[in-house]
């Protein structure tokens, strides 16, 4: 990241994301549409259930299908699996040290075992659903376009509620203590991004895009709204809507615009832990990614006591010549895929938007308001609580997650 | 936490690659504080923002070599790691972004990116063994967790991994599946793929796609005809063997006699 300051102005604020280029939209190219899932969960090894909802999605609406029913329950419950599973691992493990001034989850865990553990226990409840329904945590082997290749008994779900009730009573405590931290003093005008399900649920496995300026289209009308460019110094394509410049996706735009989905419980621990029904401070988001939590472990049990394994697990498709869109919201926000496929199956054309790099600019925004308002803390200081700021985003790029070069150049 | 003299520096390194292989170390819920114990995790930058200095006595490597400067990096890792171990089919065979070493990376580059002077990137994606010497490589994409635990366990005391470089098949038997390729036809690349998922996909009524790369000397011909009869055509047949190992050496061979495009 550089930082460009000139008589306590701040000129200029770059980040650089490293990552190697994988050319997944090239490599799609020729592959069965049958391979979406498998492949496209490689491009993230913390959220592939987002990869694999998003594509199935795609590739179902190109063969005139919609997944509805005891299959669309499935994969939502799945999805709750991996929320619950990023969200801990972004809060206890990546986040929390920040606040409370370590500079790991290992470090911290000398200090506070319980918090550390309680993490870990936390993850693990989020992956033994993965694991159940998914077959595994990373880049899990059972969803397929039009469903699952098998749908689990349910005697194989039923233990999964012991630790999802234990997670739930300790998410509760967790976001009474994040409701004590100090939190950087710092709000920001965004435009907020995100999915409303079309069932009147909390937005997770799919829905229309909505934004605060009052946008509601269908994923088909993504490009239509929203433009991708390319910028010298990234490796991520950087995305503003098309009428305006930047927005927020995830977990702080979900809350902003779909409060009053979230469950009671998960309202009543927010407003206790001192958040309002509107919240445009970015280092809070570690609050509303803790309300997030507990909703979607709420939500998992609640999947879990209405569970009917789906007969058949799979609705068979039919390709044809067409072009399908898909989006659903990853525990970063909201990741829109399209694909157009021929009679064959093969892919012609593969598109894929995924939530770091529509978070880029607004990420970059922060960091040029937050220096702009700390000139005087040292380089170090300011690195940490820059490395923070972007950490308010849980950006997928593991190098942005702890990689932070900041070069201030004070002229 | 300080780093205390006695206790062995791990390292954890990134390449190209989707971070679920270093994921699963953390995904060891109920191993990690005993492994905190045990090692100084000194390199991790997933997990920390402290850097403890090298050298490190096990080095675990995730990630393919795409770049000119990761060609450079590896090296640097390499002198620095006393032990140096890949993790995953990136770092082992090249992953999935090694299926531009069947095709024009130009093209690709053209499929996603609209400036092509802002992109920086090598022709081929390559394991870390095409580059610097490595001591164990472990297959999967992603890795076992337990398997990762052990390998850990064993490069510290100086001894081998037990790791079976047998097949799925094996792993079905021992799990009492039915064959899913002789009781319902349905394709499996079983008997070529290294054991190491426990026989997942079989588990779930599919067969397996061989994210764990290839066996030690797999019989992919004789699976080939088999998987014909199954009516599996060229163009198949280059896509089963050509996805997250494909240029693992035994895969690549196989896929190469069906064609070249992917």
């Amino acid at each position: 990241m550089s930082v460009r300051i000139r008589d306590r102005e701040v000129l200029d604020v770059q980040l650089r994301i490293y990552e190697p280029p994988r050319f997944f939209e090239g490599i799609l190219r020729g592959r069965h549409y049958t391979e979406v899932p498998d492949i496209t969960a490689r491009i993230c090894g913390i959220c592939p259930v987002a990869y694999q909802t998003s594509g199935c999605l795609a590739v179902e609406q190109a063969c005139g299908v919609t997944v509805d029913g005891p299959i669309r329950e499935l994969r939502r419950l799945v999805y709750c699996g991996e929320w619950i599973e990023s969200h801990a691992l972004h809060l206890y493990l990546l986040h929390a040290p920040d606040f409370l001034g370590y500079e790991s989850a290992i470090h911290m865990a000398a200090d506070h075992p319980a918090l550390f553990e309680r993490g870990l226990t936390t993850r693990k409840a989020g992956n033994k659903l993965l694991i159940t329904l998914g077959g595994r945590a990373e880049h899990p082997i059972n969803p397929r376009t039009g469903g699952f290749y098998r749908a689990p008994s349910r005697a194989e779900v039923e233990p999964l509620v012991e630790p999802l009730q234990h997670a739930l009573d300790e998410t509760l405590e967790t976001i009474t203590l994040l409701g004590t931290l100090a939190m950087p003093d710092f709000e920001r005008d965004y435009e907020f991004v995100a999915l409303r399900d079309d069932d009147g649920r909390y937005p997770i496995d799919r829905g229309r895009i909505i934004s605060t300026s009052g946008l509601d289209i269908p994923a088909e009308g993504f490009d239509e709204h929203f433009v991708e460019e390319h910028v010298a110094h990234s490796n991520a394509l950087h995305s503003r809507l098309r009428d305006g410049g930047s927005y927020m996706v995830g977990p702080m735009a979900r809350y902003n615009l779909a409060f009053d989905m979230l469950s009671p419980l998960a309202r009543d621990a927010a407003r206790a832990a001192g958040l309002e029904r509107s919240c445009r401070n970015p280092f809070q988001s570690i609050i509303v990614r803790g309300v997030e939590l507990l909703y979607a472990i709420e939500e998992a049990l609640r999947l879990i006591e209405a569970y009917e394994p789906p007969d058949p697990p799979a609705i068979a498709l039919e390709p044809r010549d067409a072009v399908g869109y898909g989006v659903s919201e990853a525990p970063r926000g909201i990741l829109w895929h399209r694909y157009q496929i021929d009679a064959s199956g093969a892919i012609r054309d593969a598109r894929i938007v995924p939530p770091t790099s529509q978070n880029q600019r607004a990420i970059e925004e922060d960091l040029h308001g937050f220096v702009a308002g700390h000139l005087d803390l040292s380089d170090d200081d300011l690195q940490w609580q820059c490395e923070q700021a972007i950490r308010n985003y849980d950006p997928c790029i593991s190098c942005a997650t702890h990689f932070l070069k900041l070069d201030v150049e004070r002229d | 936490m300080s780093a205390t003299p006695s206790k062995p520096k791990l390292a954890v390194w990134k390449f190209s690659s989707c971070d679920g292989c270093q994921l699963s170390l953390l995904s060891c819920e109920d191993e990690l504080l005993t492994l905190v114990g045990q090692v100084d995790i000194a390199y991790f930058l997933e997990a920390s923002r402290a850097v403890v200095e090298g050298p490190y006595d096990l080095s675990l490597v995730e990630g393919s070599i795409t770049t000119e400067l990761d060609a450079e990096r590896i090296h640097r890792v390499r002198r620095v790691s006393r032990r140096l171990v890949t993790i995953g089919a990136c770092a082992t065979a090249g992953g999935i972004q090694g299926l531009r070493n069947f095709t024009d990376v130009e093209d690709l580059i053209a499929a996603v990116y609209p400036t092509r002077e802002y992109v920086a990137t090598l022709e081929q994606s390559t394991a870390i063994s095409a580059h610097v010497p490595v001591d164990f490589e472990l297959q999967g994409c992603p890795v076992n967790k337990y398997q990762l635990l052990e390998v850990i366990r064993a490069s510290l005391a100086n001894r081998v991994a037990p790791i079976p470089a047998s097949s799925v098949c094996q792993e079905c038997k021992l799990r009492g599946n039915n064959c899913v390729m002789v009781a319902h036809g349905t394709p499996c690349l079983g008997p070529v793929t290294h054991a190491g998922c426990g026989a997942l996909c079989p588990s779930f009524n599919r067969g397996c796609y061989g994210c764990f790369g290839p066996m030690e000397s797999p019989n992919t011909g004789a699976l080939s005809a088999w998987l014909r009869k199954l009516d599996l055509d060229d163009v198949d047949l280059v896509r089963v063997y050509r996805t997250f190992n494909a240029s693992a050496p035994a895969f690549q061979r196989e896929s190469e006699r069906y064609g070249r495009s992917a």
